[in-house]
């Protein structure tokens, strides 16, 4: 029994510490702060190990969108797809802050129809699901998954009108601005999980340039009852945020443990399943 | 070149009037840059910010030297790099600032006058202030020195402080 539990426990961490370290995505931008009425930035955009090092997979930047200060579109101008990577540009017309976000929630899942398994398509979601899954379906499994990967860029002083929360998913509420922030200083970021302050979230925070170093350096947070935290920059440079919720990892409302577990043969709750993931620049002060 | 130059001029100028009708306002504050000659395989001039910074209140931008006539404001590009200036003031200005923006400056000394009152320096309460220099070079170094003082100042007196590597001696004078 001993032994069986100290192999299980052995497997799930080689598991989790596969899924934690593999695979991180990212965008990164050439410059975070911009002066000038007019400014560029060009954004790299890719899946890896390391940060920020494109050497895995590049990100599709089919889904990338840009939403400019006065909450109008904007557009990615140059966008290649290469190897390792994609890069497209971002053109600064308007004073203040930028985002540019791939997000996304649809439904993921299966059923079992004449005692065969099957998927459910591509761009299910919520609202469309009942018509997705066919009549006689059994065992019908299904996961409701947002995720959201953004970055922040300021022409001239940070602006907040881009922040309204569209409620959807984990998303970052600024208490200190993505765009003010120096090593050595505290900023203070509040999280919400589908509009609501999420309690008792995890956040990693990683600095980049993990190539050149042993350590890995990470810092591990958890938000207060307000969904907030507070990080103490190290050093200047490009930071990696993530936290996520569901995949029965984390205890948030995905887990099976918090909600049951899907009983084989039966139909399953919709799970709830979050990420988010944002690239931080840290300035000297 | 020729905006600060002119703000020199004005600030002498004005300071001598005072002088006589309101010897509180009249120190005018004479500061000195040295800009060092660096032996480098590529030099440019750097951009320099000088501002002034009293607890509680707004930092007042005072001179900001950069490639203030390129070719569609390009070199405001670049104005972030003078970051912490960008920081507490910059950021928040439009350039070309008028009695602010000027020139960059080529290495040896260099001198603005500001007085109590007028143009960027405005109304000095009494209390105590820092004057901070910042100078970012491109492909170069960036270096920051802060002279604190206060205000009203002993006629005559002086403050000096020293940069090490972007930045030499800089002195701040008060005077009638």
């Amino acid at each position: 029994m001993k032994k069986t539990y100290l192999i299980a426990t052995a497997l799930a961490a080689l598991l989790l510490s596969g899924t934690a370290q593999a695979h991180r995505q990212w965008l990164l931008p050439s410059a975070t702060t911009l002066s000038g009425k007019d400014s560029w930035v060009t954004v790299d955009a890719a899946v890896s190990n390391d940060l920020f090092y494109f050497e895995h997979f590049p990100m599709r930047t089919d889904g990338i969108s840009v939403t400019q200060p006065d909450g109008s579109e904007g557009r990615l101008e140059n966008a290649s797809t290469g190897k390792y990577r994609s890069t497209f540009d971002v053109h600064l017309t308007q004073p203040g802050t930028y985002r540019i976000a791939s997000a996304s929630t649809g439904v993921m899942g299966s059923y079992t129809l004449n005692g065969k398994q099957e998927r459910l398509p591509r761009g299910t979601t919520k609202a469309n699901l009942a018509a997705a899954v066919p009549a006689g379906a059994t065992n019908i499994q299904t996961t409701e998954a947002s995720n959201r990967n953004e970055i922040f860029v300021t022409l001239g002083a940070p602006t907040t009108s881009i922040f309204k929360p569209v409620g959807a998913g984990i998303e970052l509420v600024p208490i200190t601005h993505p765009n003010d922030l120096v090593s050595g200083e505290a900023a203070t970021f509040q999280f919400l999980l589908d509009g609501k302050p999420a309690a008792g979230l995890k956040v990693t925070v990683i600095p980049g340039g993990i190539r050149y170093r042993d350590a890995l350096g990470q810092i591990d947070l958890t938000t207060d009852k307000e969904g907030k935290l507070a990080v103490t920059w190290p050093q200047p440079g490009m930071y990696w945020l993530n936290a996520s919720v569901g995949g029965g990892r984390e205890g948030g409302p995905g887990d099976p443990g918090a909600q049951g577990s899907q009983a084989a043969g039966g139909n399953g709750p919709l799970q709830r399943r979050a990420s988010y993931i944002t690239t931080l620049e840290v300035l000297a002060p | 070149m020729q905006i600060t130059h002119g703000l020199v001029m004005t600030g002498v100028a004005l300071g001598a009037t005072f002088a006589l009708a309101a010897p509180a306002s009249a120190q005018t504050m004479n500061v000195s840059v040295t800009i060092p000659r660096l032996t480098v395989a590529e030099y440019h001039r750097p951009y320099v910010a000088i501002w002034l910074e009293k607890e509680g209140a707004a930092a007042r931008t005072l001179s900001v030297w950069y490639d203030y006539d390129m070719r569609n404001g390009e070199g405001t590009k670049w104005l972030r790099d003078v970051r912490q200036w960008w920081r507490v003031s910059g950021r928040s200005m439009s350039f070309p600032a008028d009695g602010v923006s000027g020139a960059t400056r080529a290495p040896g000394e260099q001198k603005i006058a500001l007085t109590p009152g007028k143009g960027p320096l405005g109304a000095m309460s009494p209390g105590t202030y820092t004057l901070v220099v910042e100078a970012a070079r491109e492909v170069g170094g960036r270096e920051l020195v802060r002279l604190p003082f206060a205000w009203p100042p002993k006629p005559g007196s002086m403050v000096k402080a020293k940069g090490s590597t972007e930045l030499g001696a800089i002195t701040l004078g008060f005077g009638k």
